[in-house]
């Protein structure tokens, strides 16, 4: 069992941290690798990029986006609750280096995987300019983090009800009007990643991004996860997450995404007909106990 | 020692109750039921009683067949299944899953002229009593020695192993990548076939024994070899299984709706997605599923698609019906229950819609060659014979490889070019002191009994080296 020392809600309850005690993982985890958490007996093998992790306190952080019915199931768990199972530190970690000018972009909970990559990047001398951006305010995350490991930090919402109105990619443009960074670490929406590796692969930047196709033992066992990297096929859990992005097929990857896309439906219709029921043999008491 | 009189072996061998083909394809119910105790006294007394023990040469861990077949006769099944738990400390699996027809049984005096002896049934037969009977094994009690042995994964091989030497007296625990114990009886061989409950059952046993099992572990991952010599054991045992799966190499195999076996049998059975939406992971329900392959993986990957709801399903493979790898059991209940045979059939690429779901496969008609290394007959393309099978879902079980996950991270542990961990055969002795390694991380895929073969001369290897070291 792997208990949440603390939960936190983010983007008024729509992202969730958890930090979870998992004192191996925390001991071994590097930026840019990944664990599996199932919440309990019938719950899903979900991989979740380790935001953070701190090996003296034996913990790690993950955040997620409430998107489906693991995750809300996740989200149900409080301070105190345990995850079932956690597996990891999986995948390779994040190659660091010190290259000099980096532009670090993270799109949605995409911030969050791509925090610990920028510090880390950081800490070896890069000048590191960030680029961060939301559909709007309420949605964006770790900005003063960001801010505190950033040269440079940049921000945007698609509305505009916050920094620069624009995606991500305009901001990038802005950047390489006066730039030629050395890398590029873009982690967001398969779609973002996909518009920052065709934006930087005219002028040759070399490009990361990190990919999470549909996994399930994590430990290139099933498949899965097989994703097309410069033509040919590797597993993203052993062999990524990350790879270059210039060489990696998004197509591919969005419609393998979308491979459950009937069951996901059936399965939050199944839990909301769940709710509704437990709500119906909720209501007679409430108002029993209210006569 | 009796005699058994010659009329015996005219008795016809008694047939194992089994679920009807067309109810047991709609479920995921166990497929044969089990033998009454009459069925399993009446079968035992077909036993001949060889002197020289055919059979037991025929199983790979020499199990006392005829001790253990007498015992049953006399209605002894107390003293049946000690006899069997001396060498073999899973027989609820064994007597379901192995290849009984080439080793013990294909070797029984009686199949000469008629059918062997029902070896496997009885074994079953016999452990399936205890665990209802709830006898245990009665090992003498031992002192511990205060060693410590790691065991890596928790398949047939790491199990047999940490069995044997918990009942020396050393503290042995388990370490298990998956969050479920048992290897490939937990993830790969279907609940229709082998209930997880027996193999929990098994797992209990030895918890019960002292065992300690660490779900959520990859060695090599979250812990290395160096740090569980670090953490003070004295030896190591590696039996992560050949868990990487082989892929085709053929175009459109990324396409949604082709799968290896591995995963679409780790969702059915780790993550117990036939039970979808009570369980949260999700399997496809192919209306027209083809598998390819011709081995276990493909006969359980078939069986389980017509569980699911299969309008269609086929078992494509490349050479003929001979030279199937499966179990004869596993190929004739496939048949029975539907499951449509494309022999000397091999696919050469997948086709997809639009949307990058799969829609069919182009297949090649084969004809068969001369032998190849493996000693069965080359299939040789067609020319011009090129075909589309329609499908929606393609389950790909043409065998797997060495996972490099643990073997990379231990940069001078010896490996064969295939990248399996090269271990003496006869005691399991790797090239780095006190590591062990056996099952089908050591021969390839291979099966359930070879790799518990394996962990007992292991098992054996490490005790003398505890002792020796003092
Ligand atoms: C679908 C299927 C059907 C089969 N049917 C039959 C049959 O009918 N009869 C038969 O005799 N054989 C059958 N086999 C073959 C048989 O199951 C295997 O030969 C046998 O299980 C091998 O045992 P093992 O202990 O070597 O490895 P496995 O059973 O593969 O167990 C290895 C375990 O190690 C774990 N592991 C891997 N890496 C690590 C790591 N780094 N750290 C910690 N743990 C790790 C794995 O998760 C796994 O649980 C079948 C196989 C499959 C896949
Ligand atoms: S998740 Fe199974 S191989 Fe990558």
């Amino acid at each position: 069992m792997f208990k949440i020392i603390k939960r936190q809600e983010m983007a008024g309850g729509t992202i969730i941290l958890n930090e979870i005690a998992a004192p191996r993982i925390a001991r071994k985890a590097r930026p840019g690798q990944f664990v599996i958490l199932k919440a309990n007996e019938t719950g899903e093998r979900i991989p979740l990029t380790m935001a953070d992790f701190n090996p003296r306190q034996g913990t790690i952080t993950v955040i997620y986006a409430v998107v489906g019915r693991s995750t809300s199931l996740f989200s149900q768990l409080q301070e105190g609750d345990s995850y079932q199972d956690v597996v990891g530190p999986l995948g390779r970690p994040t190659r660091l280096e010190r290259m000099g000018t980096v532009v670090c972009i993270g799109g949605g909970t995409g911030v969050a995987v791509l925090y610990p990559i920028a510090r880390g990047l950081k800490l070896l001398g890069n000048r590191v300019i960030s680029i961060i951006g939301a559909r709007e305010k309420e949605l964006l995350i770790l900005e003063d983090e960001m801010r505190a490991i950033s040269d440079d930090l940049l921000v945007c919402t698609d509305g505009g009800s916050y920094g620069q109105q624009g995606l991500v990619t305009d901001l990038l443009a802005q950047v390489l009007q006066e730039e030629r960074p050395d890398l590029v670490v873009a982690i967001g929406p398969v779609p973002m990643m996909r518009a920052v590796s065709e934006m930087t692969r005219p002028c040759n930047i070399k490009t990361l991004v990190s990919l999470n196709p549909i996994m399930i033992d994590g430990t290139g066992m099933c498949g899965g996860c097989r994703v097309s990297v410069g033509g040919e096929i590797r597993f993203a859990c052993v062999d990524g997450p990350e790879f270059d992005g210039h060489q990696v097929d998004f197509d591919e990857l969005m419609q393998r995404l979308q491979a459950y896309r009937a069951e996901e439906r059936q399965s939050l219709e199944c839990e909301s007909q769940s709710l509704e029921i437990h709500r119906c043999k909720m209501e007679p008491q409430i108002v029993s106990a209210a006569r | 020692m009796e005699t058994a009189p010659k009329h015996r072996e005219k008795k016809p061998r008694v047939s194992m109750p089994e679920q009807e083909p067309d109810q047991r394809a709609g479920n995921f119910q166990e497929v044969p039921l089990g033998y009454t105790a009459e069925m399993a006294v009446e079968e035992a007394s077909r036993c001949l009683q060889c002197k020289k023990e055919p059979c037991v040469s025929g199983c790979p861990v020499g199990v006392d067949i005829p001790g253990f077949v007498r015992c049953i006769r006399s209605g002894e099944f107390g003293p049946a299944i000690q006899k069997i738990w001396a060498t073999n400390s899973l027989p609820a699996v064994c007597g379901r899953v192995c290849p009984q027809e080439i080793q013990c049984e294909g070797r029984c005096v009686l199949g000469k002229k008629g059918e062997p002896l029902a070896i496997g049934h009885l074994e079953r037969f016999a452990a399936d009593f205890a665990r209802d009977a709830c006898i245990s094994c009665d090992a003498a009690p031992v002192r511990s020695t205060g060693k410590k042995v790691a065991v890596v994964g928790s398949g047939p091989a790491g199990l047999t192993v940490a069995g044997d030497l918990i009942a020396k007296g050393h503290q042995v625990t388990v370490f298990e990548a998956l969050h479920k114990t048992g290897g490939v009886l937990a993830y790969g061989i279907p609940e229709f076939r082998l209930p997880k409950d027996i193999v929990a059952h098994e797992v209990a046993q030895l918890e019960r024994m002292g065992v300690r099992f660490e779900c959520n572990m990859v060695i090599g991952v979250t812990l290395t070899l160096d740090e569980l010599f670090e953490e003070g054991y004295d030896a190591v045992f590696l039996g992560v299984g050949a868990g990487l799966p082989r892929f085709m190499d053929i175009p459109g195999e990324t396409l949604i709706g082709v799968m290896s076996a591995n995963e679409y049998l780790s969702r059915a059975n780790l993550m117990k997605a036939y039970r979808f939406p009570e369980y949260d992971t999700p399997i496809p329900r192919g209306r027209n599923v083809a598998v390819i392959g011709g081995g276990n993986v493909a006969t359980d990957a078939a069986r389980s698609a017509l569980r699911l709801g299969a309008d269609r399903v086929s078992i494509v493979y490349r050479r003929s019906r001979q030279e199937m790898p499966a179990r004869a059991e596993e190929i004739r209940h496939a048949e029975e229950e539907g499951v449509e045979l494309h022999l000397l059939t091999n696919p050469v690429r997948f086709l997809g819609d639009d949307d990058g779901r799969l829609v069919g496969m182009e297949c090649l008609k084969m004809t068969l060659g001369e032998p190849d290394s493996s000693g069965r007959r080359r299939p040789v393309p067609e020319e011009g014979s090129e075909f589309v099978i329609e499908c929606d879902l393609v389950v790909v079980a043409v065998g797997s490889g060495a996972n490099p996950l643990l073997t990379r991270s231990t940069g001078d542990l010896k490996l064969n070019r295939w990248g399996y961990i090269e271990a003496d055969p006869e005691t399991g002795k790797t090239n780095l002191e006190g590591v062990w390694a056996g099952g089908d991380i050591v021969t390839g895929s291979a099966t359930v009994i070879l790799a518990m073969g394996a962990g007992r001369k292991a098992a054996d290897s490490i005790q003398k080296y505890l002792t020796e070291k003092g």
